[in-house]
């Protein structure tokens, strides 16, 4: 039975401002003056104009001491060393893989920072350059952190660790970065029955808990079996709740996502985008958050 | 068009996903996504829409210009057709880059409409082999969220409904010259019958299943496709199919009985929301673009 909704456009409401956690952020559209007084050292997404500091990009006013800066709500993803992030290779070059990670400059994943299958320790023989695309393919996706950042703000990624790697089945979205709360963990099994990778660069991933905890393999093998329907759904819903969230402006962390997929529950997997059950949804979840915080 | 890339395991769990009836959105395999209509959005066009089906976005603007009829169709108007793939869309279609899949999509429209019941041409005539109402649909693509031939047949349908063409009189002179008078009153104009016009249904082969209004990557993973044009009556008036793969001459049978009856609901569903446009006047709230 096909289910078709369409509706006429809303124009959209203004979100209200959280009233959290103290010290409002003072936000700022290109071309606002952020301050007059000469004392202020400029930094990043300022410019200086007739003795006035603008804003260059829209964003929140973040001040360290004499350093005045603006950090954009929407930008590409910029690395910082030890961020998890998820992305998708997108050529196989010598000792060198290139990774996307929606940031300005595709990333790079060294042939050096991939462990090797068992674990083994020892230097890339010209063997290991030719099998590269035996281990990873244009199109693959695969969890690693930063290693370092370059001069020129390209990322460089390493798998040095057994939980990194190539990623099998499952569901990506794809969020802006701001949207990704740094924690301690971007790792998460979540109750419900489904675990989900948080990575900073906007790349969340959905996929089915795997069983056996302790082999780990280090992903060299992809599980291939088809998932049962039973956690379909529970990622089906997933991707649904973090997609309102994010149409909502709420961050993204493990108990919100929780706490919106309780919310979701009443409802049917496909109504969730519905824009009135996902302004539903995220009050429930906003209003549970702030209680949590109380 | 614009590919997504996906890796064999994401593939794979869409292919099993489909035969199980539950879409990574949780949709099923006969669902549309939430489709948002505007028409009258474009002040200088006789006509225009805007429809927005998950992350594609289409405007179509129709301009009603007088023209002289076609040789062999004295007395009756005609429908041109362009579609523009903006650059906005994806940075593939910058430059000349969106022109093939411009030109596809023309075409398309045009056989669709090719059918003589489509749309009453008759009524676009003005004098026989002189003048006629010449009917110019343009469609510019904001942006590409899979599905586009469905989206844009909607997005005509309605802006056809929305077209008013101001009436106009023939005047004969004493020496038989005739002149053209338009009327005063710029309310005063003749709207077109869309009950007859069909709607473009696209179903995506998936596995051993298919799927109607298939995401971007769900198009990834498909091989083969069926695009039918349907009418609000359940009639079909063109096939075409789309893609590298094969179809059996099973599942073909299959998908054009799935597309007749989602082509049903697609029908009631806008015609629907067109009629609750309408009756809403002057006190409906427009939102545009910048809403």
């Amino acid at each position: 039975m096909a289910a078709i909704s369409m509706r006429l456009p809303v124009a959209r409401k203004a979100v209200a401002p959280s009233s959290s956690r103290g010290g409002e952020k003072r936000l700022v559209a290109p071309g606002d003056t952020i301050t007059t007084d000469t004392g202020y050292m400029r930094g990043h997404g300022t410019y200086v104009e007739e003795e006035k500091l603008v804003a260059s990009v829209a964003g929140a006013v973040e001040r360290v001491n004499k350093l005045v800066c603006v950090s954009a709500l929407k930008s590409r993803y910029n690395g910082e060393v030890g961020d998890i992030v998820v992305g998708r290779i997108t050529e196989v070059q010598q000792k060198r893989w290139k990774v996307e990670t929606n940031s300005r400059l595709d990333s790079v994943l060294l042939l050096s920072s991939m462990n090797l299958p068992g674990g083994e320790l020892r230097r890339r023989s010209a063997e290991d350059e030719l099998a590269m695309r035996d281990y990873l393919q244009e199109g693959d996706l695969i969890s690693a952190e930063v290693q370092s950042v370059f001069s020129d703000g390209a990322i460089s990624l390493h798998t040095r660790s057994l939980k990194y790697g190539k990623l099998g089945q499952g569901v990506l979205v794809q969020v802006s970065p701001s949207f990704v709360k740094r924690q301690k963990t971007h790792f998460h099994d979540l109750p419900c029955g489904a675990s989900v990778i948080l990575g900073n660069n906007g790349f969340i991933w959905i996929y089915p808990t795997p069983e056996q905890k302790d082999e780990e393999t280090g992903s060299f093998t992809t599980n291939l079996e088809p998932v049962p329907l039973s956690d379909r759904e529970v990622i089906s819903r997933l991707r649904n709740c973090i997609v309102a969230l994010v149409n909502q402006k709420l961050m993204l962390f493990d108990t919100s996502i929780l706490y919106c997929y309780e919310a979701s529950l009443p409802h049917q997997i496909k109504d969730i985008l519905k824009p009135e059950v996902m302004e539903e949804i995220v009050m429930e979840t906003r209003q549970r958050l702030l209680d949590l915080e109380a | 068009m614009a590919a997504v890339v996906l890796s064999e395991p994401e593939k794979l769990y869409i292919v099993h996903g489909v035969q199980e009836d539950l879409r990574v959105d949780g949709r099923g395999c006969e669902d549309y996504r939430c489709a948002e209509v505007e028409t009258d959005v474009v002040s200088n066009t006789s006509g225009s829409a805007r429809v927005k089906l998950g992350h594609t976005d289409i405007l179509v603007g129709v301009k009603a210009e007088m023209g002289t009829p076609k040789l062999e169709k004295p007395d009756e108007g005609y429908l041109e057709f362009f579609v523009d793939c903006s650059a906005n869309a994806t940075p593939e279609f910058e430059g000349r880059g969106g022109e093939e899949l411009g030109a596809e999509i023309a075409s398309t429209l045009y056989r669709v409409f090719s059918s003589e019941s489509s749309v009453d041409l008759k009524s676009l005539c003005i004098n026989p082999r002189e003048h006629c109402w010449v009917l110019y649909v343009d469609v510019l693509l904001l942006e590409c969220g899979g599905n586009l031939f469905d989206a844009i047949s909607i997005a005509v349908k309605a802006a056809l409904f929305n077209t008013r063409i101001p009436k106009v009189r023939v005047l004969e002179d004493e020496e038989g010259s005739k002149e053209i008078e338009l009327s005063d009153d710029p309310y005063d104009c003749i709207r077109l019958n869309v009950d007859d016009v069909p709607c473009i249904v696209t179903l995506s082969k998936i596995g051993y299943r298919h799927v109607v209004d298939a995401t971007p990557q769900e198009e990834a993973c498909s091989l083969a496709g069926l695009l039918i044009s349907v009418t609000s009556k359940g009639t079909l008036t063109s096939m075409k199919k789309v893609g590298k793969g094969s179809l059996d001459p099973e599942s073909i049978f299959e998908m054009m009985e799935t597309g007749k009856r989602v082509g049903k609901s697609l029908h009631i569903a806008l015609q629907k929301i067109l009629d609750e446009e309408e009756c809403l006047g002057t006190s409906r709230q427009k939102v545009g673009f910048l809403g």
